[in-house]
């Protein structure tokens, strides 16, 4: 009896083993077939992107394209920054201070992702009612801190990571 | 199909099979009665499963980042091999895939032919393999053209071009494959779709080489029929894909030893060779698997006559079941057989040697005896041996021990494995 | 009647692979054989000699021979010549990449990134064919693998010019070089003793460049080769291991049949 219960254990542990082993193996297998589809080295490589800011007068902005997004530089007046300050917290939809929005010592440059929180349009500069951009699809208002004022979009325009590698450039990314 | 009736263990197994019943079916799979006596040989048709499953998912996962454009391809592949993640591996999976897919194919034919799978009642079988075989052979050719590179475009252009040899309409067929003048971008884009099309197109195929084998049942070494279930048979599960388990694995070793340590060396150099239309390769050749027909098309100086017999070497074995004239079925107990079929394979090696030569000198006239001998074997050989051989005995069984009165000790069940 | 058994036919077929080996009409001469650092199964690249390569290839093959496939970032990554991302962002930084269209329509000429593909020395084929006598200087970044023998050959081509043999006329433009595929090739040996001052200070014979960049262009071509060895020596080591496991496995289950595997 003992002999027979030994024996079976033993056959089992074999087949146990074999299957372990073997989806060991199916698991290493699947692993490149599913990371193939991640972002490639060249993509990777494009993941970062550096900007020449020394040519923006204030009151001017750039867009730049960054990973296969429009990224708008504004470089605002001391008038613009003031009146984004002014703004009470309880008038915004997604409150946010601009001094959260911009880097410590560089608040004229607001660096932000120009693609509309709602579905994705790019928003006009220069329009709306809040003197910032206006988003022409189903018409949302940004302000000069590209918060959210008025319109169907619910959070503020995205600030990617971003950081100045000298005064003239910045990387984003 | 299936003789007991299989009810599922969970309620919810028998709400899904009372629907679609795919637990019957899985079962069927599963009990199969098998011949115990089945060798090695006969683990080809599950590795060539493997074989047809690979290519699909990597071809589906190449087809994520290839661009089937003459402008592109060969970046495109360049792309894959450096930048996508795995992207190299997953590519030479592919391409060595597609050189072991064919040895497996070979083994297996060879199988067949040898212990007379393809007689009656497996007629049926034998001709949707081949259809198999076929589409596989389109499948190899138009993939090894999206690289476009040097072997890529002139392999293409050679091949397409053949068509122009059929009279009358011959000159607007190889127009209308083309879609150009010459091969070129259209050539290359339904090449694609076409190359992602055949391998599902196969796999239906399969399912009906399977379940046309399930009515009678596989063969088995010493060919002789068997009454399923019996005390020769074993069910599939767990005896024969275990089997089939182990022999894939070795298999899968030495596809592994091409893919991670000699990835290139069933290819040839010049298709790292981007594709150029104004400058043809010294030695335009087929990949190996292909080269015995290459050397029979070679064979023929005229044009016509050299696709007609090398597509004809090919339907040639569609009529196999009925040329072939001796009623045993298995080699084993067929020396004579024995004798020529070796000599077939030695001339089949022979011609894929020449079709990797140039056709010229000693090698052209080898390829033409080739050629000649191995239509000889079917048209000739094989009615004629089929009549004129003395077959050894055949057992009545697997289990039964030796016969006695007359019959040869020789026979006794160790014996025939080792032939 | 002669009796076939497998183990002849194995013979047959093995004495037949054999002689497959020359697979190419006798037009050249077998290449010198070198024992490249990388060659067997767990063959790597020597960093050293991919980095003096890449100087080789920078000063003396760049101006005709293009790389396309190749990013500056490559030069990098794990597996090649290994330059520090400073070393990358220099060498990318030293030649200036076009670029555009900007806001005005007009291209324009940046200093190179990482991620930029190497610069061509010229814009097409059509141009570089023109500008070298009308033969085509072949792009690099796969050149070992289009050419059978590979490093080898390689090698031997930048070893192999010497004065033509007795009798042969060689047009203009045209050399005589030993191990090339014909005999004639229409570059002048791009090597000679100390063309290059090798940065780490080994003295640039002409066998040590033509290593060095043979090297170099043997990991462009094939620039996963060390990873690939390192994964394909896990996957058959794994794959034996099942393969014991599911062969015990097999015989256990079979042993409950009374016959033969």
């Amino acid at each position: 009896m003992d002999k027979e219960e030994k024996k079976v254990n033993r056959r089992d542990f074999l087949f146990t083993a074999s299957y372990t082993v073997g989806a060991v193996g199916l698991g290493a297998v699947a692993w490149p077939l599913v990371h193939q589809m991640n972002p490639d080295k060249a993509q990777q490589a494009l993941a970062t992107t550096e900007v020449d800011i020394s040519q923006i007068e204030p009151g001017k902005s750039i867009t730049v394209l960054w990973r296969g997004k429009p990224v708008f530089l504004r470089r605002r007046t001391k008038e613009e920054i003031a009146e984004a300050r002014s703004v009470s917290l309880n008038d915004l939809p997604d409150p946010q201070k601009d001094e959260e929005r911009v880097k410590e010592g560089k608040d004229e440059w607001l660096v932000m992702v120009g693609v509309c929180t709602h579905l994705g349009c790019v928003p006009l500069k220069n329009k709306g009612d809040y003197k910032g951009w206006f988003c022409p699809c189903h018409g949302s208002h940004y302000d000069l801190s590209g918060r959210i004022r008025k319109g169907p979009a619910p959070t503020n325009m995205e600030i990617p990571k971003f950081e100045f590698v000298d005064n003239n450039t910045i990387k984003i990314g | 199909m299936s003789d007991q009736e299989y009810t599922p263990k969970s309620k919810a197994g028998k709400w899904f099979n009372d629907r679609l019943p795919l637990l019957t079916l899985g079962s069927h799979l599963s009990d199969y009665p098998t011949p115990k006596n089945l060798n090695y040989w006969w683990t080809f048709g599950g590795i060539l499963t493997f074989c047809l499953l690979t290519q699909i998912i990597t071809g589906i996962v190449l087809a994520m980042h290839y661009v089937a454009h003459a402008d592109l391809a060969f970046a495109s592949v360049e792309h894959i091999m450096r930048n996508v993640n795995y992207g190299w591996l997953i590519r030479y999976i592919h391409s060595n895939g597609a050189s072991m897919f064919f040895l497996a194919v070979y083994i297996h034919i060879f199988r067949s032919m040898f212990y007379g799978s393809y007689k009656s009642p497996r007629e049926v079988i034998w001709i949707i393999g081949l259809l198999i075989y076929l589409l596989m052979m389109a499948t190899a050719f138009m993939g090894y053209v999206l690289p476009w590179g040097q072997m890529s475009f002139w392999g293409a252009t050679v091949i397409t071009s053949l068509f122009s040899a059929i009279p009358l309409i011959g000159e607007s067929i190889t127009t209308w494959l083309w879609g150009a003048y010459s091969v070129d971008n259209p050539t290359l884009n339904r090449f694609f779709s076409l190359h992602y099309l055949f391998p599902f197109l196969i796999s239906g195929l399969v399912i009906l080489h399977i379940w046309a084998l399930h009515v009678p049942g596989n063969n088995n070494p010493i060919g002789i029929d068997l009454k399923k279930p019996s005390k020769d048979t074993v069910p599939f599960h767990p005896y024969i894909t275990i089997k089939d388990a182990f022999a894939l694995l070795l298999f899968m070793i030495i596809f592994s030893g091409f893919v991670f340590f000699s990835p290139n060396v069933l290819g040839h150099s010049d298709n790292y060779i981007p594709a150029n239309p104004l400058v043809t390769p010294a030695h335009i050749v087929p990949e190996w698997y292909l080269l015995p027909f290459y050397a029979i098309l070679r064979s023929v100086p005229d044009k016509l006559g050299g696709v007609i017999l090398m597509f004809g070497s090919i339907f040639i074995l569609f009529v196999l079941p009925w040329l072939d004239t001796s009623k045993v079925r298995s080699a084993v107990f067929r020396p004579m057989y024995r004798y020529f079929y070796w000599i077939f394979v030695i001339d089949v090696l022979l011609l894929g040697y020449m079709g990797a030569m140039p056709a010229e000198g000693i090698y052209l006239a080898l390829a033409r005896i080739g050629t000649i001998y191995y239509f000889l074997h079917f048209i000739v050989v094989l009615p004629v041996v089929g009549l004129l051989e003395k077959t050894d005995p055949v057992p009545m069984s697997i289990s039964a021990p030796v016969l006695s009165s007359g019959a040869d000790p020789a026979l006794a069940k160790k014996d025939y494995d080792k032939i | 009647m002669i009796r076939f058994n497998s183990k002849r036919l194995i013979i047959v077929i093995l004495t037949t692979l054999i002689f497959i080996k020359p697979l190419f009409s006798a037009e050249s001469i077998d290449p010198i054989k070198v024992n490249w650092s990388f060659k067997e199964l767990t063959g790597k690249f020597d960093r050293a000699s991919l980095q003096r390569g890449f100087q080789v290839y920078k000063e003396v093959c760049a101006s005709c021979h293009s790389m396309q496939y190749l990013s500056y970032r490559n030069l990098g990554e794990p597996g090649g010549p290994e330059f520090t991302l400073e070393e990358v962002k220099a060498i990318a930084a030293s030649v200036e990449i076009e670029d555009g269209p900007d806001s005005q329509g007009e291209m324009f000429t940046r200093p190179g990134k990482p991620s930029d593909k190497f610069k061509s020395p010229y814009p097409n084929v059509e141009a570089s064919t023109a500008a070298n006598g009308g033969a085509y200087p072949p792009d690099m970044s796969v050149l070992v693998k289009a050419r059978p023998g590979g490093a080898d050959y390689m090698y031997s081509v930048l070893m192999g010019y010497e004065e033509p043999p007795a009798g042969m006329k060689l047009d203009d433009g045209v050399y005589y070089n030993k191990y090339m595929i014909g005999q004639k090739i229409k570059m002048a040996s791009p090597l000679s003793e100390g063309i290059v001052e090798y940065s780490d200070g080994t003295e640039a014979t002409m066998d040590q460049m033509a290593k060095d960049v043979t090297t170099f262009l043997a990991w462009a071509a094939e620039p996963e080769l060390e990873e690939r060895h390192r994964v394909g020596f896990k996957v058959i080591i794994y794959l034996m291991l099942l393969t014991i496991l599911v062969y015990l496995s097999m015989k256990k289950i079979w042993s409950r049949v009374d016959s033969e595997i």
